[in-house]
């Protein structure tokens, strides 16, 4: 038999028939173990990405193993591979058609910043038209960096506040991309 | 080998065309011959239609930029008789700021989309194409980047400045 590791309560008051805790960390606790995430895959990383999602290094143990191949239901996108500048608009429109609250990830040396392509055809990193949250290194990373990069993911999920999106900060940042 | 020799090529182009049709080079056997863009279409309508040479398969249209030389673009098309295993590159020289040049498209359909790609890296204006716009780079692209003047790396990449190398 296996360990089925069960994911602990978050901090919060116990008590003799009680359990007390914010509502902050009880939906960031569950949000962060059931993320669906839309593979965008162009490229090699999207190979390691393959391999990560398959048995050997499994991402479902971190509650990732339904992937949404529609952006309407994802809550992270995992950009992964060379995105050249006429790609550049596809993958805006794919962020834009996604709900908040939404993560986004960039895999690899070419998504962070356009890796050894640095040339007039491709975007030099995807932040130049949509935010990122976690960068991961590599050409391609390993599917241990692709699972980091994912538990940092899950980091900022799980910490961050139900009214972070409404927050002036973060409508700043939108419309720094020009977005709303 | 080919069916008929590069001489016999050339001795069937010099009786239609004279002097105006000169030869540059024969590197790996491959004739390469020089024309105008005013004979251009005509060389190639010969070529295609001639009952003894065939070239009736269009491998290629491409471009070359010599910023040095006066008539900064060169045209080149490759040309492939099937029939009797043979080609042909011909190279037209036209001035890099006016590039026009009459279209192919007339005699190969399949120019159509080799003539979109020169245009959009080298900016060559093929006279009569039904449909110039660019085809591989982003619409609104504004340069045509095989040319020498445009820089080679993006000017938006930040992670290879000097700076982060004590330069």
């Amino acid at each position: 038999m296996s360990d089925i590791q069960i994911v602990g309560a978050p901090a919060g008051v116990e008590g003799a028939g009680f359990f007390a805790t914010s509502l902050d960390k009880a939906v960031g606790m569950a949000r962060a173990n059931s993320l669906w995430p839309l593979p965008f895959a162009t490229s090699c990383c999207g190979i390691e990405f393959m391999a990560t999602m398959a048995s050997h290094y499994d991402l479902s143990r971190f509650g990732a193993e339904r992937l949404s191949f529609s952006p309407r239901q994802a809550d992270l996108l995992m950009v992964m591979g060379t995105i050249a500048k006429k790609m550049g608009p596809v993958l805006r429109q794919v962020y834009l058609q996604m709900a908040e609250p939404r993560w986004v990830m960039a895999v690899g040396a070419c998504a962070s910043s356009g890796g050894i392509f640095d040339t007039y055809s491709v975007l030099q990193g995807i932040d130049e038209i949509i935010p990122v949250d976690v960068y991961v290194p590599g050409c391609p990373p390993r599917p241990e960096a692709i699972i980091d990069g994912f538990m940092h993911i899950q980091d900022l999920v799980r910490t961050e506040s139900t009214r972070r999106r409404e927050t002036p900060e973060y409508q700043k940042l939108l419309s720094s991309y020009g977005i709303q | 080998m080919g069916k008929i020799t590069n001489e016999e090529l050339l001795k069937n182009i010099n009786t239609r065309f004279g002097d105006t049709v000169t030869v540059v080079a024969e590197p790996f056997g491959l004739l390469t011959v020089e024309t105008t863009k005013e004979q251009v279409n005509d060389l190639l309508g010969f070529l295609k239609n001639s009952p003894v040479l065939q070239f009736i398969y269009l491998t290629d249209i491409t471009a070359v930029h010599y910023p040095e030389q006066e008539l900064a673009i060169g045209v080149v098309y490759h040309l492939h008789s099937l029939v009797n295993n043979v080609r042909i590159r011909i190279k037209v020289f036209i001035d890099g700021e006016n590039c026009h040049i009459p279209t192919a498209t007339n005699l190969w359909n399949g120019a159509n989309w080799m003539e979109r790609e020169t245009y959009d890296y080298f900016g060559v204006i093929f006279d009569g194409h039904p449909d110039l716009r660019r085809i591989l780079n982003v619409d609104d692209m504004t340069a045509f980047p095989m040319r020498k003047e445009f820089p080679l790396e993006d000017p938006n990449r930040v992670d290879k400045k000097d700076y982060f190398f004590g330069r």
